[in-house]
């Protein structure tokens, strides 16, 4: 397969991201919605908010990789774009990754881009926070990979959201774990190489999942 | 890249069946494409024209029998494949960049009779504009098979016309057609299979 089909994948889903709108903003919304809730649940102690804040701001990316996830797969299906997809383009798992990582660039990067304001907002230490943006940045892919692969088994599930959740979360809990240590313990912790083998992990197995789900999603 | 030469079956399917759920749809049907030929797939609503048709496509897995294909073919669903918020310009634009084709879109468009709303997002299109969309796809490259669903649907009698005068002339080069279709056929087939 030449690269001109992944070229293509890529192409038509940034314009498809950008047909939809405000929906771009969804994911950012929620992620900057949770984590400004916190002080009026948790108190605003700036030491507390400081201490607890890179966990708040981990398990709002989290959530907020699965306010969209839902249509990326479903909307193939529906329409018939998959079925062109699966007719000869030898691979639809590379497909499904550059649909999943367009995605991740779209809705999970521009919240990393957002994390030093929130941070800033919830006192987090400034010299965490360059590690904590690295970090948002790896979990973030690894979620949206997860997330894809829970997306691609429930193409065919109308109203899909709590099954994604379902599927997705559990497989979310190793780069929680070690995003939440990473952050304290900076980029010469173990942590960090932890994480890092999480987000090879997803990037070698998510894709082919993702293709195999496809294929049954279109039986 | 046709292969006008060869008269062996483009595709063909021996002993074919589907299930579904607890109830057997079609057994033991066999079907050979050979050059030239149209064969149509007839049935009534329910019978599994588009199963079988998806499972020669390898869409979906043949649940008895065999398939053996020889090449790429041309896939039009009863779904068109159109984003609603593709213009028919940018979709074959799209699907050219995907195979690798270097026709002119303008020409396709002019042909198909879509130059007028070429540039109109899919969502504001009629059926039938979005039906001509999706068939265009037929023109962007070279396939010795075609497998059509319902490729009629939504189509006004210009429509049909055209698409029956791009089947002959697709015939008339070597390819092969095999189409779901229920209701009158406005064009004559080698063959039809009956489930």
């Amino acid at each position: 397969m030449t690269a001109s089909p992944l070229l293509s994948a890529f192409r038509s889903s940034l314009s498809e991201a950008w047909a939809s709108g405000a929906g771009l903003l969804l994911p950012l919304g929620f992620f900057a919605g949770t984590a400004t809730m916190v002080p009026f649940t948790l108190g605003s102690e700036a030491e507390l908010l400081s201490r607890v804040g890179p966990g708040i701001l981990w398990l709002a990316l989290a959530l907020s990789s699965m306010v969209t996830l839902e249509r990326v797969f479903q909307a193939d299906l529906q329409d018939g774009a998959l079925d062109l997809w699966l007719q000869d383009s030898g691979s639809i798992s590379l497909i499904a990754a550059i649909k999943t990582l367009t995605h991740w660039l779209v809705s999970g990067f521009p919240l990393v881009l957002l994390t030093p304001l929130i941070g800033f907002m919830l006192g987090v230490p400034s010299e965490k926070m360059i590690p904590a943006m690295l970090g948002y940045a790896m979990g973030g892919l690894v979620f949206f990979l997860w997330g894809g692969v829970a997306a691609a088994l429930s193409a065919s599930v109308s109203r899909a959201g709590l099954l994604i959740a379902l599927i997705a979360l559990p497989l979310y809990v190793p780069a929680l774990i070690f995003g939440v240590q990473m952050v304290e313990g900076g980029l010469d912790s173990p942590s960090f190489l932890f994480l890092s083998a999480c987000t090879l992990f997803a990037l070698g197995v998510a894709p082919a999942a993702m293709g195999a789900a496809l294929r049954l999603a279109a039986e | 890249m046709r292969t006008q030469v060869s008269s062996a079956p483009l595709l063909r399917g021996n002993g074919l069946g589907a299930v579904r759920g607890e109830r057997v749809l079609f057994r033991d049907v066999s079907i050979a494409a050979n050059p030239g030929e149209l064969i149509l797939l007839r049935g009534a609503n329910g019978s599994g024209k588009t199963t079988l048709l998806r499972q020669l496509a390898g869409l979906s897995e043949a649940q008895a029998g065999t398939i053996e294909r020889t090449g790429l073919h041309h896939w039009i669903g009863h779904t068109n494949g159109l984003k609603a918020h593709e213009t028919p310009r940018s979709h074959l634009r799209h699907w050219a960049s995907v195979w690798g084709s270097a026709r002119d879109i303008d020409t396709i468009l002019r042909e198909i009779g879509l130059q007028r709303p070429a540039n109109v997002p899919c969502r504001m299109l009629s059926a039938g504009q979005k039906r001509r969309t999706a068939l265009a796809r037929l023109a962007l490259e070279d396939r010795n098979l075609w497998l059509l669903d319902e490729p009629f649907n939504a189509l006004d009698t210009d429509g049909q016309k055209l698409l029956v005068a791009r089947i002959e002339a697709h015939r008339a080069a070597g390819g092969a057609v095999i189409a779901a279709l229920h209701g009158t056929s406005p064009i004559k087939a080698d063959r039809e299979v009956t489930l």
